[in-house]
């Protein structure tokens, strides 16, 4: 049995489904994010984890105890904010000690977690601080201590890094993953970067309208997408019009060229179907060779400099598609106006 | 050459956009503030040091302190007492009521239109007093006033046969209510609307009770704004005089209704007593104003400052 487990719970706001029947199990340990655009019902989601929210159906187990209507404070279930939340009254050690007064630890047990808790988020000597008087990364920091030092079976965290500049952003998700690693514990995470969920976790909860999309780690995630909302809000993708199929020798027609394409990732195909394609999985300028390969050729419509990626756009009879390719210091970029090939193995692609 | 043209044009363009700036002088700097200035001098530094000088003179204009030391007789201790009674008792009713209705109206899961009914209500009734206010009062809470009269005919109960008395320090302090606890929800409304929902989660989620909550959070972040609207509510009681002199008509010596007497009365008239009953009731309003700022240095030291 899983450590935790959410089966088919829904969240009803007057007429509007929030959360559909949604269904998790984690393992002991895990870490679990919960990926897609505002409004998908990710935090709601996690809301009803924490005990904020109760759903409407469905219930809610942890480590074989149902837990979906027991009050917050009785759950033991560590939670962060994407606003820190910590209380403004009170010093960094008695945010971090709070939860341990609640609990009644006698005072040393107390000082000696939270000199503990400090430790592990390097902000020793910033005990007798005010939260005012703290960066916001070292607001969130402590955040994080806090919702640790009371030993929680789970840990959620809700957008914690959202609020924050982008190199405090890149240094604390490490951090976070890092801490979680180390205390082994069981974390669900709220993002709406795709970046920072693949990254972190080990399975990658994709929602959208309440719904999820799919479940798996982070590469299944990419380069399987379940469904076509997952393909395109995971990553960059290419989605070309396809004149005519021929599902017995698994080509098709794109802009004038002939696309060998995978079979067995094509699913019941729309009514007019697409070509998908990664943008990294063009390479240019090689011959195309093998019954596996692809090729189309056309014209360069613009150049974007990325830094370490540079993306083409190419107009190919029409249909623009985009190509990655890495950047390299002596580089000699193609210019607007240039033909050029793009080759990609059959593999590459997949009929949506 | 062309390329210093353009240099030379660039130049000058910029200091056209100068010019064109309005001058950051001094006086457009001050000008809106103007007439505050004006009015705190001529209405309160200007009355504030007439108000101490005339304290130290007698009717002849000869300096004395005997003004001063008519001060410390038995009736004029007891208005002074009575005052400061009243004013602590209707601060701490007013503001403990005025809080709770306005915790009901912002952190409360209250119907749209409450919040906004309950804001403008307080926003007439904080400024209900004087002779008005007396007036609604006598005629609904006075010896025939109407509640009074239906308490006694519907339901049995005659409030002034079981102690209550409209012109006593109770009813008083009922009148004065009045217009104290709409002045706290005006006032302690916005520090409420302050709260974040997180920390009450967050306080929840480490296991904390409602009451834990309450004592250890809720309490200890409003504190500073709960005593600020405390203070203005003492001042605003302690200040108030037609309201007492149009209820009781001098039944309760409150100190403005000393200093009233003195001033303009034909029996009592004294000015210089007058003047140095309202120094007193000044060096009260300090005294007060001392304990608000020790308490409040102490309840905001997390405060940015």
């Amino acid at each position: 049995m899983a450590f935790i487990e959410l089966s088919n719970i829904s969240k009803v706001y007057g007429t509007t489904t929030v959360v559909e029947k949604v269904n998790l199990e984690a393992e002991k340990g895990e870490f679990i994010s919960f990926l897609g655009p505002s409004g998908c019902g990710k935090t709601t989601t996690l809301r009803m984890v924490a005990g904020f929210e109760q759903p409407n159906t469905g219930s809610i187990t942890l480590d074989g105890a149902d837990i979906t209507y027991l009050p917050p404070r009785q759950r033991n279930i560590g939670m962060v904010f994407q606003s820190y939340a910590l209380f403004p009254n009170m010093t960094v050690g008695q945010n971090i000690g709070f939860g341990l007064q609640t609990r009644k630890l006698p005072k040393e047990e107390i000082k000696q977690k939270v000199d503990e808790m400090l430790a592990m988020v390097h902000l020793e000597s910033h005990i007798d601080k005010y939260p005012y008087q703290l960066s916001g990364g070292q607001q969130q920091r402590i955040a994080l201590a806090r919702a640790l030092a009371i030993n929680p079976a789970v840990l959620l965290l809700d957008e914690p890094l959202s609020a924050l500049d982008a190199k405090i952003r890149v240094e604390l998700r490490l951090e976070i993953r890092r801490i979680q690693q180390t205390m082994g514990i069981t974390t669900i995470y709220v993002t709406h970067d795709q970046e920072e969920a693949m990254l972190l976790s080990d399975r990658v909860v994709v929602m959208s309208q309440g719904h999820v999309e799919q479940i798996g780690p982070p590469s299944r995630i990419y380069n399987y997408p379940a469904t076509e909302f997952v393909a395109q809000f995971v990553g960059q993708l290419n989605l070309l019009p396809v004149s005519a199929v021929d599902m017995a020798s698994a080509t098709c027609t794109v802009a004038g060229h002939t696309i060998r394409f995978e079979t067995s990732v094509a699913r019941e195909l729309s009514e007019s179907p697409r070509l998908a394609i990664r943008p990294e999985e063009l390479q240019i300028g090689f011959p195309a060779a093998g019954e596996e390969a692809n090729t189309l050729s056309g014209e360069i419509a613009s150049v974007l400099f990325l830094g370490a990626i540079v993306r083409l756009r190419v107009l190919v009879n029409g249909v623009l598609i985009t190509a990655d390719i890495f950047n390299e210091r002596n580089i000699t970029f193609p210019r607007a106006g240039d033909e050029i090939v793009l080759n990609f193995s059959k593999h590459a692609c997949w009929l949506i | 050459m062309s390329n210093k043209n353009q240099l030379t044009t660039n130049t000058k363009m910029k200091r056209d956009a100068l010019e064109v700036r309005p001058k950051n002088s001094f006086l457009s700097n001050w000008i809106g503030v103007t007439p505050f200035f004006i009015f705190t001098l001529f209405f309160i530094v200007l009355p504030s040091v007439s108000l101490v000088t005339r304290a130290f003179q007698d009717n002849a204009g000869n300096f004395t302190l005997r003004n001063f030391l008519d001060l410390f007789s038995p009736a004029i201790l007891s208005s002074y007492w009575v005052s400061i009674r009243i004013s602590f008792a209707t601060a701490l009713a007013g503001g403990l009521l005025g809080f709770l209705m306005a915790y009901a109206i912002t952190v409360g899961k209250l119907p749209d239109g409450v919040r906004s009914g309950i804001l403008t209500f307080s926003g007439v009734a904080s400024n209900f007093a004087g002779v008005p206010l007396a007036f609604a009062f006598v005629a609904t809470m006075g010896r025939t006033g109407m509640v009074t009269v239906l308490l006694k005919n519907v339901f049995h109960i005659n409030i002034y046969n079981m102690g209550f008395n409209l012109y006593s320090f109770l009813g008083l302090s009922l009148t004065y209510t009045f217009f104290q606890f709409p002045l706290m929800i005006l006032v302690i409304t916005p520090a409420l609307d302050g709260l974040k929902k997180e920390w009450k989660e967050a306080a929840e989620n480490l296991g904390a009770s409602q009451g834990m909550y309450l004592r250890k959070v809720l309490l200890p972040i409003l504190m500073p704004s709960i005593l600020g609207g405390m203070i203005l509510l003492f001042g605003n009681s302690f200040g108030a005089y037609a309201t007492a002199y149009s209820l009781t008509g001098g039944f309760i010596n409150l100190i403005t209704i000393m200093v009233g007497s003195q001033i303009k009365g034909d029996v009592l008239y004294n000015p210089g007593l007058g003047y140095a009953l309202a120094v007193g009731m000044v060096i009260v309003m300090l005294i007060m104003m001392i304990f608000y700022y020790l308490l409040r240095r102490r309840s905001e030291r997390w405060l940015r400052k």
